[in-house]
C-alpha cells in the first residue's frame, strides 16, 4: 500500500500568499475572539469551587440551579458533565468562608433534595494560586518558545528558528482562539496540551528544515522557491502518516478517555490539524520571506571555514 | 550487513527483561490491607509486636494471606494482607481493640489500606507498581500556605525580650526597647552606652544585625534579622508545622499519608483513600498555634482591661472564651513547639485537669518565670487565623519546672479536649488551605479505566494501520511501541513517580508522538528503495539518515517537556514527567530496538532479495 504517489513536486511556494493570507486572517480572528470574549478559564486559574456530584438517574439541572440560586452564591453555573446524570457546579470565591465549606453547604442542600446524590470531586483554589499558574503558565509558554528558538538557531540558522516559532505560535493562537471561539474550558491540563502541540509541532517544521537543508546540499542548481518545494513533496507523506497516527491516538481519547481528558484530547486533536497545515504551508514560507540562501544552511568548505573564523 | 553485535542484542535483552519484571507488578491487583504503626516515641512497631499481631489475628479468627515488617526509613510499619474487605474490617477491629485498650489515648495506629499482590520478591527488589495520583485512587489533596512572617515576627518579638533581659543583666541603662515591623528600635541617652550595648547584643544576640541611627536627640540601636537568620526561622516553621501534620494525620489512620514542602511556604497535603474529607480538615484545617504568656497585671494593664486606657506597650488584649478581656503580656513563655505531652486527668480535688511536661529549655524557663511571679495568674492562649482567644487563666500556686497542671477547668470534656490539641502539637506559624480538591473513589476508578481504554484502543489502531501500510516492518514498529510502552510503565514504577490521569494521556500522547521516529525510518527506507538501491543497504541508511531527523525533532519535544516540569505544577507536572520520560524510551526503542528486530528478521541473510515493507511506488509506472 501506497497513499501519496506523487509523480512531480508540488508547487507548494507558489501559492504561499494564499495560505499566508488565510493563516493571518484567522491568527487576527482567533486574536479578536480572544481579546474581546476572553477564555472561560476553569477554577485553577480564577480560583474557586468546583463539584461534581453524580445522581442516580438523570439529573435535573433546573432544580439543581434554584436551589444554589435560593442560597445566594453569586455567580455560578451548573451544567452536565459526561452523562445526564453527572453534573459539574461551579462557585465562585466566596468571601469569609474558608475552603470546603461552601461546597459543603451546597451538598447538604443537594442531599435534602435527593438523598442519592453522590460528591464525586470537589476543587476549592485560593485566590492567589490561580494567580501564580496562570503566571508560570505564560512563563512555561514563553520558555519553550525561547528554548526551542536557541536550539534551532544553533542546529540550524536563526532564520529558520524564527520562522519554526512564529508558524507554532501561530497554532497556539488558533488553538487557544478556539478555546475562546466556543467557550471550552481552558484548564491546566490543556495548557500543557498546548505546549506539548508547540513542541510537538516544531518538531514537525524541523523535519521539512532539516530535508530543505539537505536538498540545498544535493540540488545546487536549483532555486529557494525549487529546493523548499521539493523537501516538502519529500516529506509530506511522512508528515501525514505521523500525524495520522498520533491523530488516532487523540482520537483515541477524545472518544474514551471521558469527561475528564475531553477538553485536553480536543486541544491535542486540533493543535496537532493546525500543526500539519503550519508546517507545510506557513513555516517554511516566511523563512523565505526572511530571505533564506543557500549559504546559510550549506557550510562552505572547511578551509573557508577558518578564514571567516576571524571575523566575529 | 545489517547484523547487529552481540552486545546491542544483550542490552536489548536486558532492557526487556528489567521492563518485564518491573512492568509485572502493575497486573497483580491489590488486595485489602491492615497495617499498623506506632502512634507514639516511646512504642516501636517491631518483631515482637509482629509476633503479637499474629498471635491475635490467630485467637480472632482472621485468616490473613501475609503478614510482614516493613521498614521504610525510620519508621516500621507492619502489614497484614488479606483476602477481601470483609476480613479486613474484622482483622481492623481485632487488632484496633486489642492494641489499643484505652482509646483516649491510642499507642497504634490501625489504618485499612491497600497492598500489591505481587510477590515479595519483586518488592524486595523495588519492583512495585506504579504510584498513582489521587485522581486515580480516590482521596483528598490539600494545599496549605504557611505565614512564615508571621513566624518571624514572632521570633523577633522574643529577642526584643531576650535583649531587654540582656541589657538589664548587664546593667546597660536603655530609654526603651520597641519593635517597629521588622525591626527592635533601641534608644540610648548617650554614646557610650549605645556602642557598649552594641557589643554585648552582637555578641550574644547573633540573629540580629545592628546599626547606628539618630532620631531627633535619641541615639537609636537599630536591629534587624539577619536574612540567613530570619529564612532559619521560617524554614524551621515549616518543618515544625510538617511534623504536626504528621502528627494529627497519624491521627485519621490514613495509610500513606503525602505530607511535602513544595517551595519555600507551603504544604502538600494528600491523604489517598480518605473517604471523610470533613473530618480530614477538621484535624488538619485546625490552624492553632498555642502559647502561653503571663497576665499584665500592673495598673496600666488592669485600667486596659476595662478599656479605660490604651493597652500598655509589650502588652495585648485578648477575650477569654467570646467576652471576657483579658490583657496579657507579649512575651512568651512556653509555645506548643516546646511541649512534649499533655493529659486529661484530675486534681487532687478531683477537679478536671490538664498535665502537662515540657521539653527542658522551656521547663528552665518556666522554672525562672514561675519563681518570679508566684501567686500570679498566667494564661494559654490558641491561636487561630492570626486571633488569639484565652483557653484559660490560672493562677501560678508554686515554682514549678518541666511537668506541671493546668486546672480549673470546667468539666471533663473540656480537659480532653485542651489536652488533645496540646498534644497534637501545635503550628509554629500559622496556615491557611489555598487549594482543596477531593476526588471520590468511584471517580478514581472511572479514570483509571478511562485512561487505560484510550491508550488500548489508539495503540491497537496504531499498531493495526502499521502493519497494513508497512507490513513486516510496521509489524516491527509495532511490536518497538509495544516495547517503548514497556519500559515506559517499568521506569514509572521503578522511579514510582506519580501517575495521574494527565501522566495517562501523556502516556498515550508519547506512543502516538513515538511512532513518528518509525515512521521517518520506514518512509526514508521506502525512498532509499525507490531509488534503487538493494535492500539491506536501504535499511542501514535509512536508519543512518532518519537518526539525525530523530534526534532533533524529539530533543525539541524534549524542550517543552522540561519546561512543562519545571513550571508546571500538579496536573501539568504529572504529564511532563510521563511526557520527558517517554521520549527517551521512545528515541531508545525507535533507533536501537527496531533496529535489532529488523537486523533479526533480515540481518542473516546474506543477499536480501527483497524487504516486506509495503509497495513501492515509483513515479512513471503504473502499479
Amino acid at each position: 500500500m501506497e497513499f501519496f504517489r506523487i509523480r512531480r513536486t508540488i508547487p507548494f511556494m507558489r501559492y504561499a500568499l494564499v495560505f499566508n493570507a488565510i493563516s493571518f486572517i484567522t491568527f487576527l480572528v482567533a486574536v479578536g475572539f480572544l481579546l474581546v470574549r476572553g477564555l472561560n478559564l476553569s477554577v485553577e486559574f480564577t480560583g474557586g469551587t468546583v463539584m461534581e456530584v453524580s445522581y442516580k438517574q438523570a439529573a435535573n439541572l433546573e432544580q439543581i440551579r434554584s436551589a444554589i440560586e435560593a442560597r445566594g452564591s453569586g455567580e455560578f453555573q451548573v451544567q452536565n458533565f459526561g452523562s445526564s446524570r453527572d453534573v459539574l457546579i461551579r462557585l465562585p470565591l466566596e468571601k469569609g468562608s474558608s475552603s470546603g465549606q461552601q461546597a459543603e453547604r451546597v451538598m447538604t442542600t443537594l442531599k435534602g433534595q435527593d438523598p442519592a446524590v453522590e460528591l464525586r470531586r470537589v476543587e476549592f483554589v485560593g485566590p492567589s494560586v490561580g494567580e501564580e499558574l496562570a503566571h508560570d503558565g505564560g512563563l512555561a509558554l514563553l520558555m519553550v518558545c525561547l528554548g526551542i528558538m536557541v536550539y534551532l538557531a544553533f542546529r540550524f540558522e536563526w532564520k529558520f528558528s524564527v520562522a519554526a516559532i512564529i508558524a507554532n505560535l501561530h497554532d497556539v493562537i488558533l488553538v487557544v482562539g478556539m478555546f475562546a471561539i466556543f467557550r471550552w474550558e481552558f484548564s491546566l491540563p490543556v495548557l500543557a496540551a498546548v505546549l506539548a502541540v508547540l513542541g510537538y509541532s516544531v518538531n514537525e517544521s524541523v523535519i521539512i528544515f532539516d530535508r530543505v537543508r539537505e536538498h540545498f546540499r544535493t540540488m545546487r542548481k536549483a532555486s529557494v522557491d525549487e529546493v523548499i518545494d521539493s523537501a516538502i513533496t519529500a516529506t509530506i507523506s511522512r508528515t501525514i502518516i505521523t500525524h495520522g497516527s498520533t491523530l488516532m491516538m487523540t482520537l483515541a481519547m477524545l472518544i474514551f478517555g471521558g469527561p475528564a481528558l475531553h477538553y485536553f484530547a480536543l486541544a491535542l486533536t486540533i493543535g496537532i490539524c493546525f500543526g500539519v497545515y503550519s508546517s507545510v504551508f506557513v513555516a517554511a514560507a516566511i523563512a523565505r520571506y526572511l530571505g533564506v540562501k543557500r549559504e546559510d544552511l550549506v557550510r562552505p568548505q572547511k578551509k573557508e571555514d577558518q578564514s571567516q573564523q576571524i571575523v566575529p | 550487513m545489517n547484523r547487529y553485535s552481540l552486545w546491542k542484542y544483550l542490552v536489548i535483552v536486558v532492557a526487556l527483561l528489567i521492563g518485564a519484571i518491573y512492568t509485572t507488578p502493575n497486573f497483580f491487583g491489590e488486595a485489602p490491607a491492615v497495617q499498623v504503626s506506632s502512634q507514639k516515641v516511646t512504642v516501636k512497631a517491631d518483631a515482637a509486636l509482629l509476633a503479637k499481631v499474629e498471635g491475635l489475628l490467630k485467637a480472632g479468627g482472621v485468616e490473613a494471606e501475609a503478614v510482614y515488617l516493613d521498614t521504610a526509613g525510620l519508621s516500621t510499619t507492619i502489614r497484614v494482607r488479606l483476602r477481601d474487605t470483609d476480613t479486613q474490617i474484622k482483622a481492623k477491629d481485632v487488632l484496633e481493640s486489642a492494641l489499643n485498650p484505652d482509646k483516649q489515648d491510642p499507642a497504634y495506629v490501625v489504618a485499612l489500606s491497600l497492598l500489591s499482590r505481587s510477590p515479595r520478591w519483586m518488592a524486595s527488589l523495588n519492583a512495585l507498581p506504579m504510584y498513582l495520583g489521587l485522581d486515580l485512587r480516590g482521596g483528598v489533596h490539600f494545599l496549605m500556605q504557611v505565614n512564615t512572617k508571621e513566624a518571624v515576627d514572632k521570633r523577633l518579638d522574643a529577642l526584643v525580650g531576650d535583649a531587654r533581659t540582656l541589657l538589664r543583666e548587664k546593667d546597660v541603662r536603655h530609654a526603651g526597647i520597641t519593635r517597629n515591623n521588622q525591626q527592635i528600635e533601641i534608644r540610648f541617652r548617650d554614646v557610650e552606652t549605645r556602642a557598649k550595648a552594641q557589643t554585648l547584643l552582637s555578641d550574644l544576640l547573633r540573629e540580629l544585625a545592628l546599626r547606628e541611627e539618630a532620631a531627633g536627640s535619641d541615639l537609636l540601636l537599630i536591629g534587624t534579622m539577619t536574612p540567613a537568620a530570619a529564612k532559619t526561622v521560617s524554614d524551621n516553621a515549616l518543618k515544625q508545622n510538617i511534623t504536626t501534620l504528621h502528627n494529627r494525620i497519624n491521627e485519621l489512620g490514613v495509610a500513606e499519608p503525602v505530607i511535602q514542602q513544595q517551595g519555600s511556604d507551603r504544604i502538600v497535603v494528600q491523604l489517598p483513600g480518605v473517604q471523610d474529607p470533613t473530618r480530614a480538615k477538621d484535624i488538619i484545617g485546625r490552624t492553632a498555634t498555642l502559647e502561653s504568656r503571663l497576665v499584665d497585671i500592673s495598673t496600666e494593664g488592669q485600667a486596659a482591661v476595662l478599656g479605660n486606657s490604651p493597652v500598655p506597650f509589650g502588652s495585648e488584649r485578648f477575650t477569654v472564651g467570646r467576652s471576657t478581656p483579658v490583657v496579657l503580656k507579649k512575651e512568651v513563655i512556653f509555645s506548643g513547639q516546646q511541649l512534649q505531652g499533655a493529659q486529661a486527668t484530675f486534681d487532687e480535688n478531683q477537679r478536671p485537669a490538664v498535665s502537662i511536661e515540657l521539653n527542658e529549655t522551656a521547663g528552665r524557663i518556666m522554672r525562672k518565670v514561675t519563681r518570679e511571679n508566684i501567686k500570679k495568674p498566667m494564661a494559654v492562649v490558641l491561636f487561630e487565623k492570626g486571633r488569639g482567644e484565652v483557653l484559660t487563666v490560672a493562677t501560678i500556686q508554686s515554682e514549678f519546672g518541666s511537668r506541671f497542671q493546668i486546672t480549673g477547668l470546667d468539666s471533663p470534656t473540656v480537659a480532653n479536649d485542651l489536652a488533645l490539641l496540646l498534644r497534637a502539637g501545635a503550628l509554629a506559624a500559622p496556615m491557611e488551605i489555598i487549594e482543596e480538591r477531593t476526588i471520590g473513589p468511584s471517580l478514581g476508578a472511572d479514570n483509571i479505566r478511562s485512561g487505560f481504554n484510550s491508550t488500548k484502543y489508539g495503540f491497537m489502531a496504531i499498531a493495526i494501520f502499521m502493519i497494513t501500510y508497512y507490513l513486516v516492518v510496521g509489524f516491527i514498529s509495532a511490536l518497538s511501541l509495544a516495547v517503548n510502552l514497556l519500559l515506559l510503565v517499568a521506569l514509572l514504577s521503578l522511579l514510582q513517580a506519580t501517575l495521574t490521569l494527565p501522566g495517562i494521556a501523556a502516556i498515550a500522547l508519547t506512543l502516538g508522538m513515538a511512532i513518528d521516529a518509525n515512521v521517518l525510518i520506514n518512509e526514508r527506507i521506502r525512498e532509499e528503495l525507490r531509488k534503487g538501491k538493494p535492500p539491506n543497504q536501504a535499511i542501514s541508511e535509512g536508519y543512518e539518515k532518519a537518526f539525525a531527523t530523530i534526534l532533533d525533532s524529539n530533543i525539541t519535544t524534549l524542550i517543552a517537556g522540561i519546561f512543562l516540569f519545571m513550571l508546571g505544577s500538579g496536573p501539568i507536572r504529572g504529564f511532563a514527567v510521563v511526557h520527558c520520560l517517554g521520549i527517551l524510551t521512545s528515541i531508545f526503542c525507535a533507533v536501537f530496538v527496531s533496529r535489532g528486530f529488523v537486523a533479526i528478521v533480515y540481518g542473516h541473510r546474506k543477499k536480501l532479495a527483497s524487504i516486506s515493507i509495503g509497495q513501492i511506488w515509483k513515479p512513471g509506472t503504473n502499479a
